[in-house]
């Protein structure tokens, strides 16, 4: 039972929070619901290689008031964007929307804004997987919600920047609704000072009928700060839901995404780029549901691991009786950089029924030796071939992204950490 | 052009005191002696071929000569104007002047071929900003076609492609020595032509030596050889010179060597 180490998680707190009736009916339940829960332990498989056994909740508290500050945000680079949301410590801050998005009838507001709000809440998320999704649902601020009505195709992306700028616990909760036939793609920025928080962000979105939806994570938080981070989506009937993760900051960093490809014909994607440093470590947790037939999905994560950081893989795809003719695809590539550095790739496969194609495929090596000698033999620096290898290697990842400015985003990250180790190997040099 | 006069400038240079030395190289693969004494010498412009039955040690002698780690020198020398070539790491004997045709070139995703020997002019303090120019210039001597340029270096490109591709290397990277490891296998004919051509004309205008390791005869129909060595064993059985290679066509390693 996880209560007994939630002495700073106290049923006031959860009382104080602001919002709608419903809202706090739901935070009393999760609240009383906490009692049965157990704490994540490392010996369940779902936590296996995880650092959740160091994580210390009995000196955790909630962050439970809005902050007055906005600082600075990182956002110059949208050149345009549909709406421009900031949630700062998990609690809206600010929302623009532009005039074409506003005029199509885009919505994006505090949940309790709408009359209808309680329906989009745990619409895909009936029940919380784990401790984080209790808190989140027991200590949460009033979540946001967007909702893009049918048929409507927004071009310019929806940009929500996450700040964190506390010590305590945060949980963010962004619920987006695309109806039928509708299009958006939203860009998530993850910032945080130096500040030891941490944050467990739920994302919750449904796909209607033939609707695309695009999301983009730009995880760069501080690197103090911890994040157990849960994204689901339901993708209907011939609809297409994909999540891309740059995954850059943060010191223990644990992100499940879960497609659930309910309707026949859906899509799915996930493309993961991360680059751990230090003593980063990685952990991503995937979840295909191929559910009903004719659904497809597509899964590739690439990392790169220097210095003693490490990284975790552990992804099932899993195919329900139902799902004939399913094709998934599942691949994990890591680079190990340094002799300290370790990653962890599981990948796993489920069929239950046999007119599928799929395959899965997982690999953890050194850079390639011939590629760096062929470099090399060309006269090119030894460090200098490893970039390009390296730079080449999330190539892949970064072009594939749907929005140009997280790809540069991406970019200008990786070649920053490359910037680093060239200058460190330069230094052991001397 | 510019060009021409610059090489024929280093030539008559490199013709005074220039050489690619080898002197009783032992080569070891996982610990099993695969080289066992090889003596070469090589001058600029001079074409030597190395001949030989499979696993003779061809291809050991080409990698080792580059240094890639897997292959172990446990005795004897290389040097390139005296410089002693194994005591420095593969980009280090590249900048000197040594360059590897690879038998099977290595695709490397997401990395183009103008980032690369854009970084090896940048590394050798030349000139960046003609890499390009000089690219197009060598694609369009050999018959590579422009729009391959832009792949990542050797995915999806056909034999010929690739080899097409290591030439033009060869000639944006000016270099002095070039070991071609096989460069004629599964060529066509047109692109063996363009390849070899090439290739000589470099011996000619540009004083490149060369080391050509190959199986077949055909290669020397354009480059002409000055020497032809047959190894077999390990080591370096029999030189002589172009005439060497009908007799061998004739008589086949076996009897040649007099087994």
């Amino acid at each position: 039972m996880a209560s007994s180490n939630l002495e700073g998680f106290t049923a006031d707190i959860s009382k104080s929070l602001s919002g709608p009736e419903w809202l706090s009916e739901i935070r009393n339940k999760a609240y009383s619901d906490l009692d049965q829960v157990e704490a994540p332990d490392t010996e369940e498989e779902v936590w296996r290689y995880s650092r959740v056994n160091e994580l210390k909740l009995s000196e955790l508290t909630p962050n439970s008031k809005r902050p007055e500050n906005l600082t600075s945000l990182p956002i110059d680079r949208f050149s345009s964007s549909s709406a421009t949301v900031v949630l700062q410590d998990g609690w809206i801050s600010d929302i623009t929307i532009e005039k074409e998005a506003e005029e199509a009838g885009v919505i994006i507001c505090p949940v309790g804004d709408l009359e209808d709000g309680a329906k989009y809440f745990g619409a895909v998320l009936e029940k919380p997987v784990d401790l984080f999704g209790y808190l989140n649902r027991a200590f949460g601020p009033e979540p946001l919600v967007v909702v893009v009505p049918q048929g409507t195709v927004i071009k310019d992306p929806i940009v929500i920047v996450s700040l964190t700028d506390t010590n305590e616990a945060v949980f963010p909760r962004i619920m987006v609704h695309c109806e039928d036939n509708s299009e958006v793609k939203v860009v998530e920025i993850q910032t945080s000072s130096n500040a030891e928080a941490v944050i467990s962000p739920v994302l919750e979105v449904t796909v209607g009928r033939a609707a695309r939806y695009s999301h983009c994570v730009v995880q760069n938080l501080g690197a103090e700060t911890w994040q157990f981070a849960h994204q689901v989506v339901d993708a209907g009937k011939d609809a297409s839901a994909e999540f891309y993760i740059a995954g850059i900051g943060g010191e223990y960093v644990r992100t499940r995404t879960d497609c659930r490809l309910t309707g026949r014909g859906a899509f799915s994607r996930i493309n993961a780029a991360y680059f751990g440093e230090d003593d980063q470590t990685m952990d991503f947790r995937t979840f295909q549901d191929h559910i009903s037939s004719d659904t497809t999905s597509d899964l590739l994560f690439k990392g790169a691991l220097a210095d003693s950081s490490r990284s975790i893989y552990s992804g099932l795809t899993k195919i329900r009786p139902e799902a004939s003719r399913t094709r998934a695809n599942q691949t994990n590539r890591n680079i190990k950089l340094d002799p300290e550095a370790w990653a962890e790739s599981i990948p796993n496969l489920e069929i239950e029924n046999n007119d599928v194609v799929c395959s899965h495929a997982s690999t953890v090596s050194p850079v390639d030796e011939d590629e760096l000698f062929y470099i090399e033999s060309r006269g090119v620096p030894t460090s200098v071939a490893e970039r390009l290898i390296l730079e080449g290697f999330f190539n892949e990842i970064i072009s594939s992204f749907p929005v140009q400015e997280v790809s540069a985003i991406l970019q200008e990250a990786i070649v920053g950490k490359l910037d680093r180790r060239t200058l460190n190997q330069s230094e052991q040099q001397l | 052009m510019v060009g021409v006069n610059r090489w024929r400038k280093r030539g008559d240079r490199d013709m005074t005191n220039s050489s690619l030395v080898i002197k009783n190289l032992h080569v070891s693969v996982s610990g099993k002696p695969i080289l066992k004494g090889i003596n070469l010498e090589i001058l600029p412009g001079e074409v030597h071929v190395v001949m030989g039955p499979n696993g003779s040690g061809k291809s050991t002698l080409s990698y080792a000569l580059m240094g890639h780690p897997e292959y172990e020198v446990t005795e004897g020398e290389v040097t390139l104007d005296g410089k002693d070539m194994l005591a420095l790491p593969s980009w280090q004997r590249a900048q000197a002047g040594l360059f590897l045709c690879l038998q099977h070139p290595i695709e490397v995703p997401g990395v183009t071929l103008e980032s690369v020997l854009t970084e090896s002019a940048r590394a050798a303090g030349r000139e960046t900003s003609t890499i390009k120019k000089q690219m197009l210039e060598e694609a369009e001597s050999i018959g590579f076609e422009e729009k391959l340029l832009e792949r990542p270096m050797n995915v999806d490109l056909s034999g010929g492609e690739k080899k097409r591709n290591e030439t033009l290397q060869l000639g944006v990277l000016s270099a002095r020595y070039a070991v071609l490891d096989e460069i004629d296998s599964g060529l066509d004919v047109d692109a063996l032509a363009a390849v070899s051509q090439r290739i000589q004309g470099f011996t000619h205008d540009q004083n490149l030596g060369v080391l050509a390791i190959t199986h077949f005869s055909r290669l020397l129909e354009v480059l002409e050889p000055d020497k032809i060595h047959i190894l077999n064993d390990g080591c370096i059985q029999l030189t002589g010179g172009p005439e060497l290679v009908n007799q061998l066509e004739e008589e086949g390693y076996q009897v040649l060597l007099g087994n």
